[in-house]
């Protein structure tokens, strides 16, 4: 799966509460939580990111509350990868199995810039920033979990194999 | 507080939960940790789930408590020290004397707060403080010659009772250094520290005492149990007393759910486990984490207050 878009950046430590405020936990539908993706941390966000943006932040992203309204405001905001050093243990976990695309990379995190122009070839791992004219590599996900990702989320996998 | 209030965790298990502080189980010597709501429902329907075997950090604490100091302090010194991604997708291990004499109140609130490390679990060795408060399960013990990625030890006797400043859980000062800080409201409650004894010693704290005008104090017993002891033993009459709200068992305004939800600029002391930019309210609000004893003096003083200055 081939991805491209612009990056937005973030820093260290983007918890749960800024990617998606309880104050609007009173709904489960993405098209209401986009609009209030990111707000507390960026609140122009929601208005200026583009379907297939991605999101490139520092250590520990999604750290915090384990609600899943977090990468489902994000993939539903049109974006199409978060890209981190690290990613918080439960974030990471339900991006998987929501089917949001992420990606380890510590390099990647640091040289690319805001606005940078970003090509991801998910299957390889490989992340080209093309405005910089660089290549990096993000670490493999396990095969099992590369199924998961392939079927579009935990809910499909498990209706496919069982 | 509710699932080992009824003996539905065990030191042995392995519990998977849709909530972050599931990890607050580990004080029993279960494995324990949280996941969102598919990964729960995928478990539910399937009966199965993936865990990768996290490497182990230890943690020795020895030394003695000074007064006022307890579980949640060693809990934010903690963070402080190794920060809020220190222990990302990792084992955390509370052990030493101080652990081993830690009430069992204390531990819960210790290991609640892992996951503001991002701990993938954590675990207390079972013991004789453990089998006091549950009797069946099974009481593993650490290996001899257990490998572990890290091994912190710290003697917490100089310790003073701490405070995690805005907006991160590893932002910890002593309380003593937060003296000029004004608080608009104080809430004593949550999965970290609205058990029993923690509404004891705010209620010493409060007994015969008004809190400062300019302050809420809002009280919220952790399970209906727990609400109906505080009843019982005359806690809630403190608290009213005093000037204080009490609420309904629930998480309330630890993430800005309701009944003390805070307006732009108002800062709160509480006795919460996260800090973050509009975690209770306003994003331009501020939230100090305490024990209930900082939270409890700091409502009487309206500013940040070391339990002493009161008795």
């Amino acid at each position: 799966m081939k991805l491209k878009g612009k990056a937005h950046k973030f820093g260290n430590n983007v918890n749960t509460d800024e990617i998606i405020p309880a104050r609007y936990l009173n709904t489960t539908d993405p098209k209401i939580l986009w609009k209030h993706c990111m707000e507390d941390a960026d609140s122009s966000f929601a208005s200026k990111v583009k379907k297939g943006d991605i999101i490139v932040a520092g250590k520990n992203f999604g750290c915090g509350s384990s609600r899943e309204h977090a990468p489902v405001a994000i993939k539903a905001c049109g974006v199409s990868c978060v890209i981190a050093e690290s990613f918080a243990r439960i974030f990471y976990r339900n991006s998987i199995n929501i089917g949001l695309p992420i990606l380890e990379s510590g390099v990647a995190s640091k040289s690319i810039m805001a606005s940078d122009l970003v090509e991801i070839d998910l299957n390889l791992g490989i992340i080209k920033n093309v405005t910089k004219n660089e290549q990096y590599k993000a670490r493999a996900f396990p095969k099992f979990m590369q199924k998961i990702i392939a079927a579009g989320g935990l809910m499909r996998y498990i209706k496919a194999h069982r | 507080m509710l699932l080992p209030e009824a003996g539905l965790v065990k030191p042995g298990d392995l519990v998977i939960g849709a909530d972050s502080h599931t990890c607050t189980y580990g004080a029993l010597g279960a494995f324990s940790t949280g996941v969102g709501s598919t990964d729960l429902a995928a478990v539910m329907a399937t009966g199965k789930c993936w865990l990768k075997v996290p490497e182990s950090i230890k943690f020795i604490y020895k030394g003695r408590l000074k007064k006022w100091v307890g579980g949640k302090d060693i809990i934010l010194y903690t963070i402080g020290k190794i920060g809020v991604d220190g222990a990302v997708y990792k084992a955390m291990e509370f052990s030493g004397p101080v652990i081993k004499n830690l009430p069992m109140d204390d531990r819960f609130t210790m290991c609640n707060m892992a996951i503001e490390a991002g701990g993938k679990n954590v675990i207390i060795e079972p013991d004789e403080i453990t089998s006091v408060y549950v009797k069946k399960g099974k009481f593993y013990k650490s290996d001899r010659n257990a490998v572990y990625s890290k091994t912190y030890e710290y003697d917490i006797s100089k310790l003073e009772p701490q405070v995690a400043c805005p907006h991160l859980p590893g932002n910890v000062k002593a309380v003593t250094k937060l003296r000029k800080v004004n608080i608009d409201q104080s809430f004593i409650g949550s999965c970290t520290n609205g058990r029993l004894s923690d509404l004891r010693i705010a209620a010493r704290i409060l007994n015969g005492k008004k809190i400062n005008s300019r302050v809420r104090l809002i009280v919220i017993p952790a399970t209906q149990k727990i609400y109906l002891a505080a009843l019982k033993e005359g806690l809630l009459e403190i608290f009213l007393k005093a000037g204080g709200a009490i609420n309904t068992p629930s998480c309330g305004p630890c993430l800005g759910g309701h009944s003390g939800i805070l307006a732009e600029g108002e800062v709160c002391i509480a006795t919460t486990n996260r800090n973050f930019r509009a975690r209770m309210g306003h994003p331009k609000s501020f939230v100090y984490l305490s024990n209930a004893a900082v939270a409890a003096a700091s409502a009487i003083k309206g500013r940040i207050t070391h339990p002493k200055e009161i008795i």
